[in-house]
């Protein structure tokens, strides 16, 4: 985690929020429509300009139509960024709904202005606190004192001329402003120098944009505009759909799938995470004897759904051998399968040719295609070979029926096997089975059998004594579970070794 | 005399006003079929809330490890080293199966990677700054994913091809997190510029924005409940927001988490969400305290089994990867 950022950084930039937090500030300064200040009385001192933390909460929840919760939680945020500070308790960067005073920064030590925070600020400010406290400075801030003391010992004697003189200034000025100005500085130290154990809301995670030298970089030559070119020109090209009907497609998915919600419709018996009660993922693992009757509907909302869903392709599969068994003279194609199989077919006998020999064989057809698609790549050329093998070869027992076009293709890929050879085919058959075996599987009464058979779990009775839930506690850290042997992970951690809460 | 096909007018600039005229022309396009406006809407609705791994790392590579449910067994020592791009590694995720994996990374492009031999089967190049997430299409063909990245862009790619075919560009800020609607016909983005988008495939364009006003910092990661009805978002300011995605407008808001919130998602069944946050905490969807780190944890990803419903690794400060089962 970097504090600061590289060169070049620079926070309002690169953090959005620092610039909104800013206009949130300003408009909170509105003459008219933002918060009402008053002088606030600290001890014997009147502080000018302040408001109460009640103010600052109440001016949110009406500006911005939220509850007090989020209210005092982003208020909080705008004192942790040092944009408002407390003129009581000033250590502590927390704002409370109550009469406490609090002041608007000024916008010299707002974090995006004064930045970066230098050492040399640093030593100032504490060699400033050093002096008026007569060497009783807080733990942290000796230790940083000592330290910058040693860093920038060369310069030293201009720290310390450097904030005698401040201090002196300071002396000159009325007590009111004196306060306030010691305020304003120990907030703004407060976020760019943060105590141990208080987070930095500076931190902004691993660095962005950090190097170009690693970057793959896009030059923008000729290449580069004939691609982008190409690229408009495929682009416009493109049949768009009315954004209008795009969202009639939400909302048709959104009714389907709405019941099936466990977030928004409850599951039946009872949600596992909530009571502890695992019957519903034992109900619905993958391979269960009775499915639930949620799952068998779904398996009629799309192919993609039975297919994906490993019961719903083994009684796919169990359909498929049915029929074939059940004798060839049951079987009437579709208007949809006719066509499909007419695309590139030869002259000959045009019925053996639409005839697919065993619908079953297709679902195997497209398993063994997916295990190549994403199959370990050192096995590609064995699965391309054991696939034509099984289904493509002439007189292959589990012979598939493609056109011949599609066929011809394949065959020729065949020849430089690679991930991708029998994509043409595999969507061929799978168009197959979503246009004509899957429509006469949801007729079939196979599947109805399926629906009428399908379980709905009953609702798990409430507990009498709805009160009485189980203690919810934490897991310890996986990190204290790790074998004896291993040292090097002990070396990294080991004083954070965390302790399991109890937590109701 | 070598003329070389390059024609009198075909010169670097004149190519640099057809793409640019042409981008105008396309955007112009995209904007015709826009027929709708985003009204942000009435009250709330009320519901009933009920909560093999990858890592990817800032040591540029990105490690695959075999999980197993025996106590004893030493998982880091079994790990295998896949990827390996010239800067960081933001976001990585297995394929359809355990054998392929595709990576993003702050060099700007992804990559897809053979696990068994850690050869890169496909590069993606096309962003022009740092790639910071990404996610797989659910269509039945399965064969194209999204990218978001530090410009601004997210782009649909082709994984078989290596194409950029559609990108988008409407946020203000990083896009932090991309993840599909469950139709597979648009995707949500969440950006540092504190808004989610919703970006429609088929209209070839936004179709929703999902902010407020008292919503100042970015989001970190996004995710839809199972039915698309809802979008989780885990926020900097140490929030989850939740959206109505039809209605554009915000069910709910939660806290406990006094950290950013760096990753959310929710378990392939649909029950419930798991959030990971700064604070070194884990918490699911029904505010139960889930467990605590060493350290931060900063990525997560739910695995197909139906016993593990939110594995979480959580990348700490010290490089170890940690896997929580329930």
């Amino acid at each position: 985690m970097t504090i600061g950022g590289p060169r070049g950084w620079h926070p309002r930039l690169q953090m959005p929020c620092l610039r909104k937090m800013e206009r949130m500030i300003v408009s909170m300064q509105d003459p008219d429509m933002g918060i009402k200040m008053r002088n606030q009385r600290l001890l014997i001192t009147v502080i000018p300009h302040a408001m109460t933390g009640n103010d600052i909460v109440e001016w949110l929840i009406q500006k911005y139509g939220i509850s007090e919760e989020e209210a005092l939680h982003l208020g909080n945020l705008i004192v942790k960024h040092g944009y408002i500070y407390p003129l009581r308790d000033p250590r502590s960067l927390v704002l409370r709904a109550d009469e406490s005073p609090y002041r608007f920064q000024t916008p010299y030590f707002w974090t995006s202005t004064k930045w970066p925070a230098t050492e040399l600020d640093y030593a100032i400010y504490l060699a400033k606190k050093n002096i008026r406290k007569q060497g009783d400075l807080i733990e942290h801030e000796k230790d940083n004192y000592n330290l910058l003391h040693k860093r920038i010992n060369h310069t030293w004697d201009f720290v310390v001329m450097q904030a005698r003189e401040q201090l002196r200034a300071a002396k000159q000025r009325r007590r009111g402003d004196r306060i306030v100005i010691d305020c304003q500085e120990q907030a703004y130290w407060l976020v760019n120098r943060p105590p141990p154990g208080v987070p930095n809301v500076l931190e902004q995670g691993p660095e962005r944009r950090n190097c170009h030298t690693t970057r793959v970089q896009l030059t923008k030559n000729m290449d580069y505009y004939k691609r982008e070119i190409e690229y408009c020109r495929k682009a416009m090209a493109r049949t768009r759909v009315k954004s209008s009907i795009c969202l009639e497609g939400y909302i048709k998915f959104n009714e389907q799938y709405v019941p099936h919600d466990p977030i928004m419709s409850g599951c039946l018996p009872s949600n596992p995470w909530i009571t502890d009660d695992t019957t519903y993922w034992a109900m619905n693992a993958p391979t269960v004897t009775t499915p639930t009757k949620l799952r068998v509907e779904r398996w009629g909302f799309n192919f993609s759904e039975l297919i994906m869903d490993p019961l719903g392709r083994a009684q796919l599969l169990e359909f498929l051998k049915k029929e074939f068994s059940g004798g060839l003279q049951g079987y009437t194609p579709s208007h949809e399968a006719l066509d499909v199989a007419h695309e590139g077919v030869q002259c000959h006998d045009p019925l053996s040719s639409i005839v697919s020999p065993s619908p079953a064989e297709n679902l195997s057809f497209w398993e063994a295609c997916e295990e190549l698609r994403y199959g370990e790549q050192s096995r590609i050329a064995e699965i391309v070979d054991s696939i034509y093998q099984q289904f493509l070869a002439p007189g292959a027992t589990r012979w598939v029926n493609i056109d011949s076009k599609t066929m011809e293709r394949t065959l020729e890929g065949i020849k430089t096997p690679h991930r991708y050879v029998m994509d043409d085919a595999q969507m061929h058959i799978y168009m197959l089975m979503k246009k004509d075996s899957y429509p006469r599987f949801l007729k079939s009464d196979l599947y109805k059998n399926l629906l009428a058979e399908a379980i709905i779990p009953p609702e798990t009775k409430k507990r009498v004594f709805p009160f009485m839930r189980k203690q919810r506690h934490s897991s310890p850290s996986p990190a204290l579970l790790l074998p004896a042997g291993d040292a090097e992970e002990r070396s990294r951690s080991p004083s954070t070794a965390p302790v399991p809460e109890e937590e109701s | 005399m070598a003329t070389e096909g390059l024609h009198e007018n075909e010169t670097l600039a004149s190519l640099k006003s057809e793409a640019e005229s042409l981008k105008g022309k396309l955007e112009e396009e995209r904007a015709k079929l826009h027929d709708v406006e985003q009204e942000n809407a009435d009250p709330p609705m009320k519901f009933l809330m009920s909560v093999d791994t990858v890592e990817s790392g800032l040591d540029n590579k990105c490690s695959v490890y075999p999980l197993t449910f025996e106590k004893n067994e030493n998982m880091a020592a079994k790990k295998k080293s896949v990827a390996m791009h010239t800067n960081y590694l933001s976001a990585c995720s297995f394929t359809n199966s355990d054998m392929q994996i595709l990576t993003a990374s702050g060099d700007g492009t992804c990559a897809l990677w053979d696990v068994e031999s850690g050869q890169l089967l496909q590069s993606f190049h096309g962003h022009g700054a740092d790639v910071l997430c990404l996610d797989l299409a659910p269509s039945e063909t399965g064969n194209t994913f999204v990218s978001g990245g530090c410009d601004k862009k997210a782009m649909v790619w082709d994984m078989r091809s290596g194409q950029c075919i559609q990108s988008f560009e409407t946020h203000d800020s990083d896009i932090n997190s991309v993840r599909y609607y469950p139709s597979g016909d648009a995707f949500a983005s969440g950006s540092d510029d504190a808004t989610c988008r919703l970006y429609d495939l088929r209209a070839d364009r936004e179709v929703a924005i999902y902010s407020k006003e008292s919503i100042i910092f970015g989001a970190s990661s996004v995710d839809f409940s199972l039915s698309g009805r809802l979008l989780f978002a885990g926020y900097n300011d140490y929030t989850i927001n939740v959206w109505d995605v039809l209605k554009g407008s915000r069910v709910s808001i939660l806290f406990g988490h006094e950290n950013r919130v760096s990753t959310l998602r929710v378990s392939p069944d649909g029950t419930a969400f798991c959030s990971g946050s700064w604070d070194h905490t884990l918490r699911d969807g029904f505010c139960r305290f889930f467990g605590r780190h060493g350290s931060e944890a900063a990525d997560q990803s739910s695995t197909i089994g139906n016993a593990i419903m939110a594995a979480a690794a959580g990348i700490g400060m010290a490089g170890l990867a940690f896997l929580l089962v329930r």
